[in-house]
């Protein structure tokens, strides 16, 4: 069953086109893994996923729910689309448990016990449960990120998008972070991963596309993208890539 | 030539202070109690003008502009002698309660109101961000997110005008509202002295002393900060 069914999107900023008609679908429990070079449109594509970017076209089905019509209401969409950004983005001004639990009182307007519980059963899946009174600035940015992450699923999500979660993090700090997603995905989390973890793509995407120039240029199992890449472009992408 | 005895008892008359004292107790109470009344309306105002330059669209960007301009503009003597003076030519009546009122709300208002939006600017876009996926409305964003954030960025400066403001509420004699000052100079010419003038500096610097130095360990905190 299909998540998401992205068809068409384009993107205008100005006078740059950064979308050229990508179309994407996602399937339950699927693991896409999105790569590609800087400028190729690929974050752009995961924003608009849940609108944080308007598409300037194309048709966005999540879950069922037409997120570019009009008639959606598009905050009761989005919670059903958990995202984690490269920046982390917590509230500096709450703790980690307040960050998690803000939109299960405010959005699901849950009692405050209720959403303390169910914050810390989110904290405690990405092992920070004793973190809980600590505020962003007193936390690692490894440990930043995986709070980001039960601010996400605490709202169980039926997707969640990942821009680039580990880029801003210090080498010895990724490894958190991604064990945290190995769980979510061994829980059965349906997910779309922007990333240049190229070992943690090889490891656990079920799918990898390759993505330049505002397009999907090729896609298939890590094996086939990486093992034998069909286009000029992945092999050269995937080339650099291998060298570093 | 003024002898230092002279001088002491035009300036500094301990007897004058007595004999003025509950005049001017009667002024600092009007004083304190304008504060309390102006202090709020211009952050309501504020508030409302930092809120409304978030919307992103001509219709209000234009009009916002040219009222903060304006009210900025102005000298806050000229908007207050002009609205009480000049609003009963309209048939209205107007108490001087009210023409301090609405000048500080319409001065103060625009002040507080460029410090709220530059410190709505300065919250990072990322947290509307983050607060937007989750499924919080445009509006639970700004209250639970951006505006705790704005005002602890830019409370130094939303501490300084309130300062400022205070310290502004003086105009309000020229109104023939008996605040702090009015009624300093009614002593002044009741007693031919000039104590009670001092007299009233000094309760103006117990008033504000505090809070300057709050200002000040605000602000050297907020360097150790930078570094």
């Amino acid at each position: 069953m299909a998540i998401v069914e992205a068809t068409g999107i384009h993107k205008h900023f100005g006078a740059l086109h950064v979308l050229k008609g990508v179309d994407l679908v996602v399937h339950e429990k699927e693991l896409v893994f999105v790569i590609g070079p800087s400028g190729s449109g690929k974050s752009t594509l995961l924003r608009c996923l849940n609108r944080l970017e308007e598409p300037s076209g194309g048709s966005i089905i999540v879950d069922g729910v037409d997120m570019l019509s009009p008639r959606t209401d598009i905050n009761k969409a989005r919670q059903r689309i958990g995202m984690v950004f490269q920046s982390f983005n917590l509230y500096p001004h709450m703790t980690a448990l307040g960050n998690v639990t803000l939109a299960l009182r405010k959005v699901l307007k849950l009692g405050r016990a209720e959403a303390e519980e169910r914050g810390q059963a989110a904290l405690k899946r990405v092992h920070l449960e004793d973190r809980a009174d600590h505020f962003p600035g007193q936390l690692s940015g490894g440990q930043q990120q995986r709070v980001a992450i039960a601010r996400a699923i605490a709202l169980e999500p039926r997707v969640m998008l990942f821009d680039e979660p580990t880029s801003a993090l210090d080498p010895e700090l990724v490894g958190g972070v991604l064990e945290a997603m190995r769980e979510l995905r061994r829980d059965g989390m349906t997910m779309v991963v922007v990333s240049h973890e190229m070992a943690f793509a090889k490891a656990a995407a079920d799918r990898v596309v390759f993505m330049a120039d505002g397009m999907i240029v090729e896609q298939g199992t890590p094996a086939e993208v990486f093992g034998n890449p069909q286009h000029e472009r992945t092999r050269a992408f995937i080339g650099q890539i291998d060298r570093h | 030539m003024m002898t230092w005895d002279d001088f002491i008892l035009a300036f500094f008359s301990w007897q004058i202070v007595q004999e003025a004292w509950p005049i001017l107790w009667d002024g600092l109470q009007r004083t304190i109690l304008m504060s309390l009344m102006v202090v709020p309306l211009g952050f309501l105002g504020g508030t409302i003008l930092a809120l409304l330059s978030t919307v992103h669209t001509r219709w209000v960007r234009w009009p916002l502009m040219a009222w903060v301009d304006t009210f900025r503009s102005l000298p806050p003597l000229v908007l207050l002698i002009f609205i009480y003076a000049g609003v009963p030519f309209t048939g209205l009546e107007i108490s001087a309660w009210a023409a301090v009122g609405i000048g500080f709300f319409l001065n103060t208002g625009s002040y507080y109101g460029e410090i709220l939006r530059a410190g709505i600017e300065s919250v990072p876009k990322g947290q509307q961000e983050a607060a937007r996926s989750t499924g919080l409305t445009r509006w639970q964003t700004m209250a639970h997110i951006v505006l705790p954030q704005a005002f602890r960025n830019v409370l130094p400066d939303l501490i300084s005008n309130t300062l400022e403001v205070v310290k502004l509420t003086s105009i309000a004699s020229v109104v023939a509202l008996p605040e702090l000052l009015f009624q300093a100079r009614q002593a002044q010419s009741v007693t031919y002295n000039a104590t009670p003038i001092v007299a009233a500096a000094v309760i103006y610097f117990i008033l504000l002393w505090p809070m300057v130095r709050v200002l000040s360990r605000l602000e050297n905190k907020a360097l150790a900060g930078r570094r």
